[in-house]
């Protein structure tokens, strides 16, 4: 028993340090990426090539997401607002949820899906066919080459897709509140420009998802260079790019949260 | 001792992937204009030796000397500037599947040159024209056949006239017409290009019969090494087992492992 006992505490102290060696290679990586990153900032048309597969082809998914759930918003709070009579306040609730959580976590997590999990398996799969060897071997650096452009458009197209979405969704409340049920359209407006700040919401909304592109993006970009060269490696690394970019953009958001508005 | 002619010079190379010794004290010349076959069974470290020579692995003792320069001494940006000057045909061609025919062989020439985009036009079709597909340049790497993927591949390895191409298994998983035509493209360009060409394969009758040399790798050492005549009539027991492809030889059919009967748990009842 005491044997099996060791072996389980062994297994333990086993996964807890290679957790933490490849916490350490990711955050090398990371490093490496920024400081090999000259390239991809003096030919920006390697980024704008990368923008339009990372961002432009989010665009559908982030917008129809954004609309149905600004609609859902529109129509739970118009329902619990009009028990107080304050149902003209739906505007406000709308909007703030939208800029201040919404937009950005659901959007990242949208983007993660999309655009993360096409990253990793895209660079995942080039390592599997030896193209990035092969670009080492033709004297081109495959980390600015072909990750930091990938890296730069994820972090530019994640603040533009959750503002989208954040339009978006307001768009989808006033559609149900003002068209559907009514409520009077003066008063929707006014209301939230009245509650909404630039500083206080929109701007930290924004500064939420710049953190949650650089997460996302740094999670594909490596899980895709660090995969194993196999079918097998590079589905596995797929979905670990979903599921820690998920996990990273709640833990971040609690954490953004909680400087942002409670002063922390 | 390195002469005029010599460009790559390997002495005494050792190399282990963690514990296990992959070459055990390697040495080879290579002249300039030849065409040099490695052969060796499967993982018997062949490719190991060509990425040694590229630089993407480091030696655990010993040196690849390439035209005077100790490869695993260069710093970054000097290893660079080396493999500018040498050319690798990978396995399964590694053509970047993202990139036209045209554009994969135009990478080289845009990474490294200021050449205007109406050079690099003629250039890339020449490259193409040498390899007999410049009619497929607007195609893209999942419309080819494995031997035009490789043939495209050549095409883009040579396109800064390397003084050294390196080829991994080029005639792996090719049908006889494609095999031949690579082959024959091997030589050709090694003498039209004036440069030196490392074969590592299996393929014994095509490699024999366009190579200068050979070398065979067995176990991590150079077993045997000839001119294509020498070898055919060799007599050394590895060199005859793998030119006639025999399966009975000093290279055992059987991976090691216990006793048969101890494995089917045979041996009580035979004791």
């Amino acid at each position: 028993m005491p044997k099996r006992i060791i072996a389980g505490i062994q297994k333990i102290g086993h996964r807890t340090i290679e957790g933490i060696r490849r916490l350490g290679h990711a955050t090398l990586f990371f490093l490496l990426v920024l400081l090999k990153s000259g390239t991809s900032l003096q030919r920006f048309n390697l980024v704008v090539r990368e923008l339009y597969y990372v961002g432009v082809l989010s665009l559908i998914i982030i917008v129809v997401s954004g609309l149905f759930v600004g609609m859902v918003l529109g129509l739970q709070g118009y329902e619990t607002l009009q028990k107080y009579g304050s149902e003209s306040a739906v505007g406000t609730l709308v909007a703030l949820s939208l800029v201040r959580e919404l937009g950005p976590v659901v959007a990242a997590l949208l983007f993660a899906s999309r655009a993360g999990s096409a990253i990793t398996a895209e660079i995942g799969l080039m390592k599997a066919t030896e193209q990035l060897s092969a670009m080492g071997m033709m004297a081109v650096d495959p980390v600015a080459r072909v990750v930091a452009p990938r890296f730069w458009a994820g972090v530019i197209s994640m603040p533009l897709l959750a503002a989208i979405f954040s339009v978006m969704g307001v768009f989808g409340g006033y559609l149900v509140a003002v068209v559907f049920i009514g409520v009077d359209a003066g008063s929707f407006w006014s209301q939230m420009q009245s509650n909404v700040d630039f500083r206080i919401d929109i701007l930290n909304g924004f500064i939420k998802s710049c953190f949650f592109g650089v997460a996302v993006t740094a999670i594909a970009v490596f899980e895709g260079y660090d995969s194993p060269p196999t079918a097998e490696g590079v589905s596995g690394a797929t979905t670990r790019t979903v599921v820690t970019s998920s996990l990273a953009i709640l833990g971040l958001d609690f954490i953004l949260t909680a400087f942002m508005f409670r002063g922390l | 001792m390195m002469t005029a002619e010599t460009l790559v010079e390997i002495s005494d190379l050792n190399f282990s992937y963690d514990t296990r010794a992959i070459l055990n004290g390697v040495n080879m010349t290579m002249k300039r204009g030849q065409v040099i076959a490695i052969m060796g069974g499967s993982g018997s470290g062949k490719t190991t030796l060509l990425k040694l020579i590229g630089g993407e692995v480091t030696p655990s003792s010993g040196y690849v000397k390439v035209s005077g320069q100790i490869i695993h001494e260069l710093n970054r940006d000097a290893l660079f500037a080396m493999r500018r000057k040498m050319g690798m045909l990978f396995q399964f061609g590694a053509l970047f599947t993202d990139l036209s025919v045209f554009d994969n062989v135009a990478f080289q020439m845009r990474e490294h040159s200021d050449l205007p985009e109406s050079m690099i036009r003629d250039l890339v079709l020449m490259k193409l024209h040498a390899v007999g597909l410049r009619g497929a340049h607007r195609l893209m790497p999942a419309q080819l056949s494995g031997g035009m993927s490789r043939r495209v591949a050549l095409a883009r390895s040579i396109a800064l006239d390397p003084m050294l191409m390196m080829f991994d298994e080029p005639f792996t998983g090719l049908d006889p017409i494609s095999l031949s035509v690579i082959g024959s493209l091997i030589r050709r360009l090694t003498d039209a290009l004036e440069m030196t060409s490392v074969i590592v394969t299996h393929d014994v009758q095509e490699s024999l019969s366009i190579v200068d040399y050979v070398y065979f790798i067995a176990d991590g050492v150079i077993a045997a090494h000839g001119t294509p005549e020498e070898v055919k009539v060799s007599k050394a027991p590895f060199v005859h087992q793998f030119v006639h492809g025999e399966t009975d030889g000093p290279v055992p059919f059987h991976y090691p492992a216990q006793t048969y009967l101890k494995d089917l748990q045979l041996e009580k009842t035979v004791a």
